[in-house]
């Protein structure tokens, strides 16, 4: 993808150099609070980096016991690294999943190592908590090696989704998309997934409207694309979804079985999920650093606020996320290939200019973050069941993608709001895609709107509004605007929400092996 | 075809058709009583003659009699999509058609206000949710926020209804305690997603709870909405209203009202 772009919209550079600016004002007392804490997810991210795997036989996954134990017995404001490595180091225990066992029998005594025996866990800690980050970085070049014999398709990459509920389902299906032309398969997660406070083990077969994210379908779903790949002469990537209460930990796992792209927006959890902020800001900035990590392309969430509030209003609230997703991305050491950021084709189809607002709307976000690989996705809210208007939708949402450039396209369905797509579906609406993109060829080459037309002009309004409520944001402070109902017209208080049980004031000297080695990561690229 | 269907679009043969309740129909192309229809289907086949002959095959067991193959596209060499025209020689008699009938009037926001104001003498009390594992706010959001739908108010709007919009996937439990601690006329729930009848599942263990936690003849009203929702299911599912696709935030009104706040002359004083 080109950097190198003619501005369209003559957006006025300081504008835009304020609107960056005042998001990393309100961004800024977010980082100091995730810094400053720690959860639950987070620890045990930390360990099964350090290779803890399996569940008890009721499905409690080891390593959410191990946690807990750790938690009851010293508490977790100084980590959960020290205390485990210093009783794994008794020499007792074979591994951290033998001594999870233990500790889950109620026969592992902790404690807060000090003076020589806190140097000496410090160093198991870093030492295998370090192997599970060489994983991840061998993962990565895997990927870019892969890539490099394959090629990357042009933009924009089709997105497309499977949802079955059964890994072994999904599997044929997401190698019959990739044949039919997905540059991107997403296994949608079983709904419900983002409230349950740890991860499912093992191969699943049952889920409601989508299939359990756990480490074992990841590694299946992988290994039947690296095949599928390899037939078709083309990198096939793979999506899956960090966020909700575990998201550190799913994408540690993503890290660990190279997964390519992974939905994590940096309010979704709290605002569509109900999940306490704090927990959620805490949580998303260790998984964006181990996406930024990994190499892993995020994909936000902004398409949400416009299926909640009405797309022509809410409009600016998706320019004022975009902006703290590429605050809170960046400042995790995701550098601008890797962001994904959303908005979608959702005004009402029925309003006077609807096609004009959207193409104003995906213009402004193509020339605001010109070097992010947009993700647009496609009319949810109002797609009615009528199949035919349906196509017709789909057609004119895909001729903004090719207009204005966007580099991940989530093809739209006819079918969205009757089923999940049936395999005659996703034939017809890639028809739709193909039929569009190659009859427009590089008409964005040709297509100028006037200087001072009804497009630029409402690009220039949203920006302006987006530059005042990102004002307001600054001054209430981001926490109480989330609170007030600011974004998708929901209120979330700081103190309220699911998972703040989990969410834990970091002590003077908590110590995390795994942020250790994020934060050096970042420095070292930074540095560069 | 083409010319034939745009003159049918036509004023000028365009057959007025009065609803006649004893009438029997047939589906209409461009003629009265032709019988035509469309569908589209995949069959697990590769394409070729003989798939083409599968397609006519089964329109005849759908009673496509003749049927017309106007499209067949291969899907991979194992699957085939097919458009088929046809005439269906089934017959509908409209007089056997059950439906739920709306059985209360449609109020203004002003009347329901009023009725509310004059029968019950204080705010009808309305909880809502999306319940489960539910993440679709959408339908109840409509009904219940400001903002409405369908150029009409949601129940927020209304002077007489106190409501309460808990949102996204609560929990069966929760949502019975707000109810009690709203003191609740009524309970509207939404339900979206449908898979493997998750909706079914869902509002029968929520019905089931709230007559577990009120005493007989206590309880809110229980209302369930969503698009997928069928209408006649209100014994099986233990609730007293269920809302189709298409039910805007004035139908609601009106029938909390008409449920709850009967004409002043029968009311208790």
């Amino acid at each position: 993808m080109s950097s190198r772009r003619t501005t369209k919209l003559h957006l006025d550079g300081a504008t835009v150099r304020h609107a960056r600016s005042l998001a990393r004002k309100a961004g800024r007392p977010i980082v100091k609070l995730a810094t400053s804490h720690t959860t639950v997810s987070v620890e045990r991210a930390v360990l099964r980096l350090g290779g803890i795997t399996g569940a008890d036989p009721d499905g409690e996954p080891w390593v959410n016991h191990l946690v807990d134990e750790v938690r009851d017995q010293v508490g977790l404001e100084h980590g959960v690294a020290l205390p485990v490595w210093h009783a794994l180091r008794s020499g007792e225990h074979a591994d951290l999943t033998s001594l999870a066992q233990k500790a889950a029998a109620g026969s592992v005594t902790f404690r807060h190592p000090e003076g020589r025996a806190a140097a000496a866990a410090t160093t198991a800690a870093r030492k295998q908590v370090g192997r599970g980050m060489a994983r991840i970085d061998r993962n990565r070049r895997e990927r870019e090696r892969l890539v490099g014999k394959y090629g990357d398709p042009p933009k924009p990459w089709v997105y497309l989704i499977v949802a079955t509920g059964d890994i072994y389902e999904d599997i044929p299906q997401a190698q019959a998309a990739a044949r039919e032309g997905a540059d991107v398969v997403a296994v949608i997660r079983s709904t419900g997934q983002s409230l349950i406070d740890f991860v499912p083990e093992g191969a699943t077969r049952e889920g409601y409207a989508g299939t359990y994210a756990t480490q074992e379908n990841f590694r299946l779903m992988r290994a039947a694309l690296d095949e599928v790949s390899h037939e078709l002469g083309r990198y096939v990537r793979l999506t899956n979804y960090a966020s909700g209460l575990c998201m550190p930990e799913i994408a540690t796992l993503a890290g660990l079985e190279r997964l390519d792209m992974m939905l994590n927006d940096s309010m979704y959890g709290i605002l569509f999920r109900d999940i306490n902020p704090i927990r959620t800001f805490v949580d998303q900035r260790f998984s964006r650093q181990i996406h930024a990590r990994a190499g892993i392309i995020i994909n936000t969430g902004e398409d949400n606020y416009l299926t909640t509030a009405d797309a022509i209003e809410a409009a600016h609230t998706v320019t004022v996320s975009q902006l703290l997703n590429e605050f809170f991305g960046r400042e995790a050491g995701l550098e601008d290939w890797q962001l994904g950021l959303g908005h979608a084709f959702e005004i009402n189809p029925d309003v006077p200019d609807s096609f004009r607002m959207e193409l104003a709307h995906a213009l402004l976000a193509r020339e605001l973050f010109p070097n992010a690989p947009l993700k647009w996705m496609p009319p949810t809210k109002h797609m009615t069941g009528d199949v035919f208007r349906g196509f017709l939708l789909d057609g004119f949402f895909n001729l903004i993608g090719a207009l204005t450039q966007q580099g991940i396209l989530l093809v739209g369905m006819m079918t969205e709001a009757v089923h999940t797509p049936w395999l005659s579906d996703r034939d017809l609406a890639l028809q739709n895609v193909r039929y569009v993109f190659n009859a427009v060829g590089d008409l964005h080459e040709d297509f100028v709107p006037a200087r001072d037309g009804f497009i630029v002009q409402r690009a220039h309004r949203v920006l302006a509004e987006a530059v005042e409520l990102l004002d307001d944001i600054v001054d209430d402070g981001l926490l109480n605007a989330i609170g007030d109902g600011t974004f998708g017209l929901m209120k979330r208080p700081a103190d309220a929400g699911r998972g703040l049980d989990g969410v834990v004031r970091r002590a003077r000297d908590y110590y995390n092996p795994a942020s250790e080695l994020l934060d050096a990561g970042f420095d070292a690229r930074s540095a560069r | 075809m083409n010319s034939e269907y745009a003159s049918a679009m036509h004023p000028a043969h365009h057959t007025d058709l009065e609803p006649d309740p004893k009438r029997i129909i047939r589906p209409y192309g461009d003629t009265t009583g032709d019988g035509a229809v469309q569908l589209s289907f995949t069959l697990p086949i590769g394409h070729d003659k003989r798939a083409e002959g599968a397609a006519l095959q089964l329109a005849a067991k759908m009673g496509l009699e003749p049927a017309m193959v106007v499209h067949a596209k291969p899907m991979g060499p194992h699957f085939t999509f097919f458009v088929v025209y046809g005439r269906v020689n089934h017959l509908v008699d409209v007089g056997k058609v059950h439906v739920v009938e709306r059985e209360f009037a449609l109020l203004s926001p002003k009347e329901c206000n009023a009725r509310i104001k004059a029968v019950l003498r204080r705010s009808l009390v309305v909880v809502g949710a999306c319940i489960g594992t539910d993440a679709h706010t959408v339908g109840i959001d409509a009904i219940l926020n400001i903002k409405g739908w369908a150029g009409e108010k949601g129940l927020e709007a209304y002077g007489g209804f106190d409501v309460a919009n808990l949102g996204a996937q609560m929990a069966i439990p929760d949502l019975v305690a707000a109810a009690i601690e709203h003191h609740a006329d009524a309970v509207l729930v939404s339900q979206v997603v449908t898979q493997k009848d998750a909706h079914i599942h869902n509002v029968t263990q929520m019905s089931a709870a709230f007559r577990e936690a009120y005493p007989k003849g206590q309880k809110p009203l229980l209302i369930v909405g969503g698009p997928r929702m069928d209408e006649s299911l209100t014994t099986k599912l233990g609730v007293d209203r269920i809302f189709g696709k298409g039910t805007t935030p004035g139908e609601v009104a009106s029938y909390l009202v008409h449920e709850l706040c009967p004409t002043p002359g029968e009311a208790p004083s």
